[in-house]
């Protein structure tokens, strides 16, 4: 089995080569059975491999599939590594993935571009396998800057609304942006360890720096340059949102599930250099922190159904962060996978909801389709209450509860983070369920058209299923204390430690956490379904409404680039479209034609004016040397 | 032999064309076509037969050829060809094919001067990557140009004689400055030996005091940083490159570029180690000036082939970066650059010729929406703009990535700079992308999607690229001998500038601190 870890990530690229080839020539209903099928493969073949991979108790597996290039002692290869880590992402990215794709076969029907979304999303799935199973940092570049080309392909889907075109390439160049200083990071790595190798690098770390060194600290956070721009975290969040133009599936898959949560991957994965270097460990926990709190709030004042699911995106990414700042990295690697299960599953019931509306987007324009969809609400309250963390019944809650608890009780916790996180969950359960009241309770005001069929169902179903019984490997240490999660990560990722003083204690946290989680429903109840001119005071305030006229822009982050970064620069580039430097040639071009017509201008023909040249001449001579 | 059968082969193929252009048009395209194509199956012939792995008895060469032609005067007819000339030549004849391929349906008129001239070029071209003798050289360095001259001024656009005027002062007067170089270091070298000769093996040792090497290595630099182009040098190469037709930008771009870049390498380097090391922080400098300004200009460019034009100025950048910080990564990246951005530069060209050819205007302001009704020239344009952003699994990666991880080790902060240029190519690379094929179409003609040709043409390039992006090992492997010795001088030097696996100072110090690492890292550091 291990001899076939190359064929997870070689066949959705078989799909997209296959689908780039040949799409515009096969039946349509080939298509999504290339387009899922490979995707689908691949799950089997993780599932499998997962069976062999917890059976035979092996540490990991590894394969090279060629060298990839060799020179002066930096020798890369398109190799596989795949442990504990690696595969829960495998695992989310190729099973969710397929579940997306099946959705996709119907959500696409009628594009026209039908092969050409299957071909980009096959790509996608490939690089981002290669990404999370790259054994070398250059391959996971390759895979880093692939699954980047594909969300750029995805965004910009529909090309022909030129806005969507812009939000695409806002996106790939803000990630560049981190790329940039992710690739400063491998620089330093070479020129220190003479290799790219991970798990090298990873050995060699700690014998190499101590604890605090200057160098490890430069090299994480540029690390986290990396992991910020892809994870769309503070200061580089502003792609996500726009990037919202994609098609849904792909807002599941790309901005939800796998390609934002990349960050969080190359963290936990580098986590010995974060080790090193407790202070870009600490900036990786405020960052989140701060992310978590920002996007929370901007989520609240969303119109825009997508708008809302993306910066819920990323404040939840903002919770990841701040679990792994604390050194808490399986927490951050079960809320990834657990958000991974529900945000999916709520992208694609907006999507289900956004289609049945003529591609309506704006929630206010929605409503009371409790009763016309109801597959779609059920499973998109599951979603929701997962992501507000409703206590004992959503895997939202035990992930994200236990991010809370490690916030404050884990060894690098602090009060100022527990404080953030908790204040973000009691934000995130108010913008969770204003958001389904909105859409699903009230009165209809849109005509529904479209019903998901059968395909587009059941991936829902199969993902609210995982979003509610996928909390429970791994609870509480005093409710039932069953920690399969952490304890199969172990082997890769460490056990955080504990303040044993507030272990005691800890049922107190959890009891606020779930207050807090379902006090946020209720003053969402009460705002947008039992009293809603409660919203209407609100608006009354001028101060509320400047408030929300900031929150609504995403805390003026935009403009803030605008004005710093984009506008200088194409002003810039404006002003000197005509080049400068041609200025000095072309001048001096016309210096010697200026004095060329001078000169010709004496040559009149005419002896008087010779003579008198020769007179003026003479006299001058005479007068300086007289002078002289 | 062979090797001057490569040269004879393009110029009697060259004078063949032009004379058959009086029979019909079709003559001198196939006359042209199986001149290069003969040409570059003797290139992959050598390249095949010959591992260039395989340690050969005269060091890097694999096949020489010496020849008296005016003795009394000391020049002969030097050929030699180790690696680098040799990836050079498969460059230098696949994209020749492409030109006359690209010409096939583009030139109507003069067709047979016009496979004269773009023969001759490539002839050029050929003897400045073989020629061993300095005289010689100077020689093929003006066959190059003359031909081009006449490729710009006569099937170029609307503003083609100034275009042509231009290439011509900048290139000649800077190759003049070569030449007194080569003159200087002739007379030089028959002061301290008594022999008179421009060969080039026997010139590599002369002696000459610092000062005097610094200029003499300047007239040499005014010659390629020229060519390459190094900002502020470049102001030739919009024009040039905008007004030339379709096969002249190939050739201009994929090619006359490089000839700069492989002078750096094969007389810059190894004539002149210590005025080299001296300058390297400011060639490296203006390297960055050139990937920042280049990018920068890019961006507004309205004119498609304008803005390739100063893309091309933002990768040459690159190439002097990386020459200038004398370790092998950082040279193995520059022969990568120089065929990546050949290939893919070249393709954007020829894109931007089939655009042309379509709607006649090379405007992206009035272009927008091709994709819709050409998804095949759009997916093909795809790869290659994301080739010139640099994107990981094209050629052009490798590139970009060697050259930097190896500048790194010469200088940090500069690298720092260039590596920012990544960020301003997505700009300007993606700008293409969306202005021509996003959106909606409002021209008022139709774009076809590309023909079975054009397909040919470029099919072979995105193969190219994509195979030296996933698996560079076989270039890496016949550039490595030729790159070993241009850095010869290079390696005995106190200071370490090849990156070793064993930096004493960071393992056996943990503490390692930040002033530490940039006096470790940056032996060129700008004082």
């Amino acid at each position: 089995m291990e001899n076939l870890i190359w064929l997870i990530p070689a066949l959705p690229l078989l799909g997209a080569t296959l689908l780039i080839l040949f799409g515009l020539r096969l039946p349509r209903v080939l298509v999504p059975v290339i387009g899922a099928g490979s995707v689908g493969i691949s799950a089997v073949l993780t599932i499998l491999l997962g069976i062999q991979f917890l059976s035979d108790g092996a540490a990991m597996y590894e394969q090279q599939v060629w060298q990839w290039f060799s020179v002066a002692g930096l020798s890369p290869g398109i190799s596989f590594h795949v442990d504990a880590l690696t595969l829960v992402f495998i695992f989310v990215i190729t099973f969710v993935g397929f579940l997306i794709h099946l959705y996709s076969a119907e959500f696409m029907a009628e594009d026209a571009d039908y092969s050409r979304f299957f071909a980009s999303m096959n790509l996608f799935v490939c690089a981002m396998l290669v990404l999370v199973m790259a054994d070398n940092l250059v391959l996971l570049y390759l895979g880093w800057e692939g699954v980047g080309l594909c969300s750029f392909l995805l965004i910009g889907f529909w090309y022909r609304e030129l806005a969507n075109g812009y939000a695409a390439r806002k996106a790939f160049i803000i990630t560049r942006v981190g790329d940039t200083a992710m690739a400063f990071a491998l620089f330093l790595l070479f020129q220190h360890f003479g290799t790219l190798n991970i798990q090298e690098i990873l050995t060699q770390a700690p014998q190499t720096w101590s604890v605090g060194s200057q160098t490890a600290v430069l090299v994480a956070l540029l690390l986290v340059g990396g992991a910020v721009g892809k994870s769309a975290q503070l200061p580089l969040q502003t792609w996500l949102p726009d990037a919202m133009a994609g098609p849904s599936p792909v807002s599941a898959l790309i901005h939800a599930a796998t390609m934002v949560t990349a960050g969080v991957y190359l963290i936990s994965r580098m986590y010995v250099l974060f080790e090193l270097a407790p202070t870009a460990q600490m900036v990786v926990a405020f960052i989140g922190a701060a992310t978590l709190l920002i996007a929370g709030f901007t989520a609240l004042t969303q119109n825009d159904l997508k708008r809302v699911l993306a910066y819920s995106t990323i404040s939840q990414i903002g919770y990841m962060f701040l679990a792994l700042g604390v050194g808490a990295w399986s927490a951050a690697v079960f809320h990834f996978m657990i958000h991974a299960f529900f945000k999916a599953l709520l992208f694609l019931g907006a999507g289900a909801v956004i289609m049945a509306l003529h591609h309506e987007h704006d929630m206010f324009k929605m409503g009371g389709l409790r009763h016309k969809m109801p597959v779609v609400f059920w499973t998109f309250l599951i979603g929701s209450a997962s992501l507000a963390a409703v206590p004992l019944i959503s895997a939202g809650f035990y992930s994200k509860d236990q991010i809370l608890w490690l916030g404050l009780a884990g060894e690098r916790g602090s009060v100022i983070l527990y404080i953030a996180a908790l204040l973000g969950a009691f934000v995130t359960s108010i913008y969770t369920f204003r958001m389904v009241f909105i859409t699903f309770f009230g009165e209809e005001k849109t005509h529904i058209s479209h019903m998901p069929g059968f395909w587009m169902k059941m991936p829902l179903v199969v993902l609210a299923i995982l979003s509610v019984i996928g909390g429970f490997i791994e609870l509480p240490h005093n409710f039932a204390h069953f920690t399969l999660f952490t304890n199969y990560l172990e082997p890769v990722l460490p056990v955080i430690v504990i303040d044993e003083g507030l272990s005691t204690i800890e049922w107190i946290f959890q009891i606020v956490a779930a207050v807090v989680a379902l006090a946020g429903i209720y003053i969402a109840y009460l705002f947008y379904l039992k009293k809603p001119e409660l919203v209407q005071n609100v608006e009354n305030s001028r101060f509320a409404m400047a408030m929300h006229r900031f929150w609504y822009s995403g805390w003026g982050f935009d403009a803030l680039y605008d004005a710093v970064f984009v506008q200088p620069y194409v002003y810039l580039s404006k002003l000197n479209r005509n080049d400068a430097i041609d200025l000095i040639y072309t001048g001096f071009a016309n210096l010697t034609q200026w004095l060329n017509s001078l000169f010709a201008r004496t040559q009149t023909g005419m002896l008087r004016t010779y003579m008198l040249g020769v007179l003026v001449g003479a006299l001058l001579i005479v007068t300086i040397s007289l002078l002289l | 032999m062979i090797l001057l059968w490569m040269i004879v082969i393009l110029m009697a193929g060259g004078i063949l064309a032009w004379l058959s252009g009086r029979v019909n048009d079709l003559l001198p395209r196939w006359i042209s076509l199986l001149a290069i194509l003969a040409n570059l199956a003797i290139a992959a012939w050598l390249w095949l037969s010959e591992p260039a792995t395989a340690a050969t008895k005269q060091g890097a060469w694999l096949v020489q050829l010496n020849m008296e032609w005016v003795p009394q005067w000391g020049i002969g007819f030097d050929l030699a060809l180790d690696g680098l000339s040799l990836l050079m030549l498969l460059l230098t004849f696949l994209l020749g094919a492409l030109a006359v391929l690209v010409s096939w349906n583009e030139i109507y008129t003069k067709v047979g001067f016009f496979h004269f001239n773009l023969l001759w070029v490539l002839a050029g071209i050929t003897g400045v990557f073989l020629t061993m003798d300095l005289f010689l050289f100077y020689f093929f360095w003006e066959v190059m140009l003359i031909p081009m001259y006449f490729l710009i001024g006569i099937w170029g656009h609307e503003n083609r004689i100034y275009a042509a005027f231009k290439f011509f002062i900048f290139t000649q007067a800077s190759g003049l400055l070569m030449l007194l170089s080569i003159l200087s270091l002739y007379f030089i070298h028959a002061n301290n030996t008594g022999i008179y000769t421009f060969n080039y093996f026997e010139l590599l040792g002369t002696s000459f005091s610092p000062a005097v090497g610094m200029w003499l290595m300047f007239g040499f630099l005014a010659a390629f940083l020229v060519k390459l182009p190094v900002v502020p040098f470049h102001s030739w190469l919009p024009d040039a490159h905008s007004q030339a037709p379709t096969a002249g930008s190939v050739i201009l771009a994929g090619l006359l570029l490089k000839t700069g870049a492989y002078g750096l390498l094969r007389f810059v380097l190894p004539l002149f180690p210590d005025a080299a090391q001296e300058f390297a922080p400011w060639a490296m400098l203006l390297g960055v000036i050139g990937i920042l300004y280049g990018a920068l200009l890019a961006y507004s460019q309205t004119d498609l082939k304008r803005l390739v034009a100063y893309t091309s100025v933002s990768h040459m950048g690159f190439v002097i970066l990386g020459v200038f910080a004398f370790n092998e990564l950082a040279l193995q990246g520059v022969v990568m650059q120089m065929i990546t951005h050949g290939l893919s530069t070249g393709a954007l060209f020829i894109l931007a010729g089939f655009l042309y050819d379509r709607i006649h205007t090379r405007n992206i302001e009035k272009m927008g929406g091709f994709w819709a009704t050409a998804p095949k020239m759009g997916v093909i344009a795809l790869i290659f703009v994301m080739a010139s952003l640099g994107l990981p699994g094209l050629g052009n990666f490798i590139a970009e990535f060697l050259t930097l991880i190896g500048s790194w080790q010469a200088h940090n902060w500069l690298t720092v700079f260039a590596t920012i240029g990544i960020v301003l190519a997505t700009a300007y690379s993606l700008r293409i992308l969306k202005k021509v094929y996003y959106g909606h179409n409002i021209t008022d003609h139709i774009i076809h999607d590309l023909t079975g040709r054009e397909m040919l043409i470029m099919v072979p390039m995105v193969v190219a690229l994509l195979w030296l992006g996933l698996y560079p090992q076989p270039v890496v492997d016949t550039a490595k001998p030729s790159i070993d010795e241009q850095l010869q001088a290079y390696t005995n030097v106190p200071e370490d500038r090849t990156i070793s696996m064993e930096q004493p100072q960071s393992i056996n110090q943990p503490t390692d601190s930040l002033s530490q690492l940039k006096t470790k890292g940056g032996a060129y550091g700008l004082k």
